[in-house]
């Protein structure tokens, strides 16, 4: 199947890739995917003292669809808040995108990284984790 | 300067060598007769091309060319190898002993016919994709009929022991079928010394074109017979009617002349080429060669780039068409059935590659593509959370990874 431009311009130039310091309080880590499901994303935020999020980082182990969807979250995560950042949706993801219906459950990986990396920064803070709605797969 | 994209999927299916094509043109246009019509010149010069290229496909295998019914390709042989088999024998017994990895024709038709009441034996095989002669024959019983395994797998090139299965089942009055469909035209191949009583092969691996391709059903010691899958007209001494494709057939047979006539000397100019990309590539960190590494066709690498998705990578090597053993859709997560039945993890299985090479891929293009997936997989990895990890001395088993 052909990729849509955007998910080769963001494969090709991924934005965010990288790493931070998971042991930091201001550092929320998402691990989701599994290796022999063939896509593992590592989403992490690290969140400023004001509570907007100031920096996003990702690794990804899957499709082209998988590396788009989690550079696309990183890039919208960064300078939101994190109530902001829990509304993103992965049917957005899928639009902006243009994903086609096989390879959107790398958008909802996507969403699930992002809200495993918020509840990781909440734990980590002393918040009770949120009820996550059992992701669609 | 070469020319991209650079075609390397070549068990998927080969490029029509010109001259193949330049034989099969005139039997569009000009020449385009029903070889079964018996009343005019039409007829009879389609008729005569076909017994001629008839000649030409069963050399190729050392049959007798009226040992040869021409199907439309080998998934169209297997079927009625198979489903023919079962019928025509049905008195004698029920069981049939196959392998996990052969080819979806097989194991399909395997699956429709113990709905049917056959008796299905599927056989593992070793990490390095290899069957044991003795594995065959401690699963024969009284009522086996047909030992079905293919003569080189289509993922790996794995080239299995045939002349010593056929042997065994001679021995044991047991018919032996193989799915030849990746080895004719680039090992040799013979019937009568691989003892075989049913080959299923095909034009299009082999330089010719698609839709055409033979099953071979051996007449002699012991005379053996299918029932036929289609009826009409009882074409191919009854056992598979319908209109002869003659510009397909002519083709076949070019096809298979040329292979004969070549095979020995492109087989070790393809090795070399195979071996060099083979090589290179290996020199990678975690980088392994997937099935077995001497009995294994020469034009064919299966290849696993750790902590490296192939859809992914296949992405990142856009230049080079090859094919990968992970399916990463919404339909199908799981990796290919052949690597998990070598044994091979999962996240393994999801980070191979494989690599066809042809008569037509040159050292340039050898040399380009050992560059392209370099440059993709440490490029990839870079960006890989798992590579991080192995990196940092992580075990990937310790890690509850996520219900997905």
């Amino acid at each position: 199947m052909a990729y849509s431009e955007k998910v080769i311009d963001h494969y090709t130039n991924p934005r965010n890739i990288g790493t931070l310091d998971k042991a930091s309080a201001q550092v929320g880590t998402g691990l989701v995917g599994a290796p022999e499901c063939g896509d593992v994303m590592r989403l992490q935020i690290q969140v400023g003292e004001n509570g907007i999020i100031e920096e996003a980082k990702f690794k990804t182990f899957g499709c082209g669809s998988a590396i788009a969807s989690s550079s696309l979250a990183t890039e919208w995560l960064k300078g939101k808040t994190i109530d902001q950042a829990l509304e993103i949706d992965n049917m957005e993801i899928v639009e902006e995108l243009a994903l086609p219906p096989v390879k959107i459950h790398c958008s909802v990986l996507a969403e699930d990284a992002i809200k495993a990396a918020i509840n990781d920064y909440r734990v980590k803070n002393g918040l009770e984790p949120l009820e996550l709605e059992k992701s669609h797969h | 300067m070469i020319k991209l994209p650079i075609y390397l999927d070549n068990n998927s299916t080969t490029k029509c060598d010109p001259r193949v094509f330049a034989e099969m043109t005139p039997f569009f246009l000009e020449d385009f007769g029903n070889a079964a019509s018996k009343s005019h010149a039409f007829g009879w010069k389609a008729e005569e091309a076909v017994d001629y290229a008839r000649e030409q496909i069963a050399k190729i295998i050392g049959a007798n060319s009226k040992e040869i019914i021409i199907t439309s390709g080998a998934t169209e042989s297997n079927n009625l190898a198979l489903k023919g088999v079962f019928e025509m024998y049905a008195a004698k017994g029920n069981h049939f002993i196959t392998v996990s990895t052969e080819h979806k024709a097989i194991l399909d038709a395997c699956k429709h016919l113990e709905k049917l009441g056959a008796e299905v034996t599927y056989l593992p095989v070793g990490e390095d994709g290899m069957i044991q002669v003795s594995q065959i024959k401690e699963a024969i019983k009284p009522n086996t009929v047909l030992v079905s395994v293919m003569y080189a797998n289509n993922e790996l090139g794995v080239i299995q022991p045939v002349r010593e299965i056929g042997a065994l089942c001679k021995e044991h009055g047991v018919l032996f079928h193989t799915d030849a469909t990746q080895a004719v035209g680039k090992i040799p191949v013979d019937v009568l010394a691989d003892h075989i009583d049913l080959l299923s092969f095909t034009a299009h691996k082999m330089y010719g074109p698609k839709g055409v391709g033979a099953l071979y059903v051996r007449r002699k010691n012991p005379r053996v017979k299918v029932t036929a899958q289609m009826d009409g007209g009882g074409h191919e001494r009854g056992m598979r009617s319908g209109t002869l494709n003659v510009t397909g057939i002519v083709g076949f047979g070019k096809a298979c002349e040329i292979a004969m006539q070549e095979m020995e000397a492109e087989g070790a100019r393809l090795r070399i080429l195979r071996d060099k990309l083979e090589n290179a590539l290996l020199q990678m960190e975690e980088a392994y060669l997937n099935g077995h590494k001497e009995h294994r066709l020469p034009h064919t690498t299966n290849i696993s780039f750790k902590y490296v998705e192939g859809e992914g990578l296949m992405m990142g090597i856009k230049d080079v068409a090859v094919s990968s053993g992970s399916a990463c859709t919404s339909a199908s997560l799981e990796p290919s059935y052949v690597l998990k039945n070598l044994g091979l993890d999962d996240e393994l299985a999801h980070s191979s590659i494989r690599f066809g090479l042809s008569r037509f891929t040159t050292e340039e293009e050898i040399d380009f593509t050992i560059k392209c997936v370099t440059d993709a997989v440490n490029k990839l990895r870079e960006m890989s959370p798992l590579w991080e990890m192995f990196k940092e001395g992580i075990d990937l088993k310790s890690i509850e990874w996520s219900e997905h």
